[in-house]
């Protein structure tokens, strides 16, 4: 069920839309902000709001790089790996988080606090290597910086 | 030449704060700003204002060069018949090395929305989009503050400066997709589709946004357009060392002294790019090839440092220009391991419409990765040859596939005794 919530932030969205798929994705975000993820449940229930079948909304859902259709943790990791990232030691950096997180690429940690995951060039490559823990982008990174940056997020 | 003149050779980022801070409307308006939007609307009619464009050979900043002018002109006059029509900045800015739509959209959001307002004048557009990419939300805010102050200034919304025009502008947020910055896959996304490419023609100037006249312009492109309007064709053009118009967003990075973005003339050197600005390759490490224009272009080597950084130099030099974004390949990185890199990233973003791409960039990426582990064979070198011309454009439904293509037949041709000692000794000799 769509909270009371969940269902005016997306009324807000529909009005002056085009029609409803047009702001499917726009509905995605909103739940997931709430929800952390989409569960096949949220989704049935987020495409019968928008007169949509599930099946056209999870073609969405999964097509996007950013609607989740797993749980994730309280924070996300995103480590870029596009070229200049690699060029300037986005290996070593991985595998230092890998190694203080102990996890590996689409895990969450046991006690929910992050998830790992690869996201294509962010366009600080000014700043390479870098990363975004959920929307903050940290860049220049060193293992030192690394585990500050891990600390604050605790 | 005095600073200000110097100044006024850098139209797009003369006016940004030091501090980071991006400009306020009143500080915009204090450089000139929305003076160009309203001498558009006072004194020019929608086809001056493409007229002026195109005299300025202002070229499309977002990879492909198109000229802006003969863009917007491809747009049918309004009939009345369809119920909107649209003005689109793309500020999807996904290509591995670019940041140069994020530098100018983070400095002087003012100028994309003024750009974006003019360029739907001349199209006589009612609405505009600014599709913008996920990781940028520094940008996101303040465009968006800078969309709320354009309104109260009068600038955007219904009679804009009493000019009887109108336009409003939404904020478009992507959830992420390297394919979404394909201008056709672009439209498909807005309309709450998969962002998958589609035929062309229709063109989306005549059939874009739900069937509607549609314009698609890079935010670097956009953000252009005001100063030309303001100071005039002539004075755009002279800015430039080459044929095309104006100043450009150069960028470096990789192993090098000082990466960076710099606003300079169109068509300065490769070597005065990376050594005056870029202050060279890091000590103790030298040049080995320097991709020009963002991660879908062909490497070029030390040889070709005297070219210049315009559309038809880099094209004539075998490479593209692209976004401009150079990235840099030392002695002591493995090109076999940085193509691998690219192919991963140009794979995972197939959107995987058409066969060619779908199955072939995943085949691709898993040989280059055996090679760089040890574990190719000599036969692969060619089986990777054979794909760079499988992938060629009218092969596959859009160009990313070619794209794709463009480092990988580069790096067969000037790195090819790297990727012959991997597979001879087994193992990847940079390690
Ligand atoms: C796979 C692919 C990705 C693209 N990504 C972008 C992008 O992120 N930003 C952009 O401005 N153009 C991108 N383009 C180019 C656009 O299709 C289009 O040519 C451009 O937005 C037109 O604007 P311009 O004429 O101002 O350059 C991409 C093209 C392809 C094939
Ligand atoms: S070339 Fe690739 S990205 Fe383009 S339509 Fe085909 S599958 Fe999609």
């Amino acid at each position: 069920m769509l909270s009371e919530d969940e269902r005016m932030e997306i009324l807000k969205e529909l009005e002056g839309a085009e029609d409803a798929p047009s702001i499917a994705m726009e509905a995605l975000r909103i739940v997931q902000g709430r929800r952390g993820y989409i569960s096949d449940e949220t989704l049935c229930d987020i495409a019968a709001f928008l007169n949509m079948t599930p099946h056209e909304l999870d073609s969405l859902a999964t097509f996007y790089s950013f609607i989740f259709r797993k749980p994730v943790g309280r924070h996300v990791i995103y480590v870029c790996d596009g070229v200049t990232c690699w060029v300037m030691g986005h290996e070593s950096i991985f595998e230092h988080l890998k190694q203080r997180l102990g996890i590996n690429w689409g895990e969450t940690t046991e006690d929910g606090s992050f998830t790992l995951l690869p996201v294509s060039c962010i366009g600080a490559c000014d700043h390479a290597p870098a990363i975004m823990i959920d929307s903050t982008l940290y860049g220049d990174l060193s293992k030192e910086k690394i585990d500050e940056i891990l600390k604050e997020h605790r | 030449m005095s600073t200000q003149e110097r100044s006024r050779k850098k139209p797009l980022t003369r006016a940004m704060r030091s501090d980071g801070e991006p400009l306020g409307i009143k500080e915009y308006e204090m450089s000139g700003g929305y003076e160009g939007l309203g001498k558009a609307l006072r004194d020019m009619s929608p086809h001056d204002v493409i007229e002026e464009v195109t005299a300025s050979n202002l070229r499309g900043r977002g990879g492909a060069g198109f000229p802006t002018g003969m863009k917007w002109s491809a747009v049918p006059p309004d009939d009345g018949s369809a119920p909107h029509r649209y003005v689109i900045s793309n500020s999807d800015e996904m290509e591995p090395g670019a940041f140069k739509d994020r530098i100018l959209m983070e400095g002087n959001p003012h100028q994309l929305v003024e750009g974006l307002i003019i360029a739907g004048y001349a199209t006589q557009s009612d609405r505009g989009y600014i599709f913008l990419r996920w990781a940028y939300g520094r940008s996101a805010q303040r465009l968006k503050r800078a969309i709320e102050e354009a309104y109260g200034a009068g600038y955007l919304g219904h009679n804009i400066l009493n000019s009887g025009y109108s336009l409003d502008i939404y904020l478009h947020i992507s959830a992420g997709r390297y394919i979404c910055g394909e201008e056709t896959a672009l439209l498909n996304s807005i309309e709450g589709k998969r962002a998958i490419p589609r035929g062309r023609p229709p063109f989306p100037q005549v059939c874009g946004l739900w069937g509607r006249p549609a314009v698609v312009n890079n935010a670097e492109t956009l953000s252009n357009v005001p100063h030309i309007i303001r100071n005039g064709a002539d004075w755009y053009r002279a800015l430039s060392l080459s044929a095309d118009g104006g100043t450009k967003m150069y960028a470096v990075s990789g192993k090098v002294k000082n990466p960076g973005a710099w606003e300079l003339p169109m068509g300065i050197t490769m070597r005065e790019l990376l050594y005056d600005h870029a202050g060279g390759i890091k000590e103790g490490l030298k040049l080995k090839g320097i991709i020009p224009g963002g991660a879908s272009t062909d490497f070029l080597l030390e040889e070709h440092l005297d070219t210049a950084m315009d559309y038809d130099s880099v094209q004539k030099a075998g490479s593209r220009l692209g976004t401009g974004t150079m990235i840099i390949l030392d002695d002591k990185t493995c090109p076999v391991g940085m193509v691998h890199n690219l192919e991963r990233f140009f794979s995972r973003e197939s959107c995987g419409w058409c066969t060619p791409c779908r199955e072939g960039l995943p085949w691709v990426e898993k040989m280059l990765r055996a090679i760089e582990n040890g574990q190719g064979h000599h036969e692969d070198i060619e089986i990777l040859e054979e794909h760079t011309r499988l992938l060629r454009p009218g092969n596959t439904f859009c160009v990313h596939a070619p794209g794709a293509m463009e480092p990988l037949q580069s790096a067969l041709k000037f790195f090819r005794a790297d990727f012959e000692q991997h597979i001879e000794e087994g193992r990847c000799p940079y390690k």
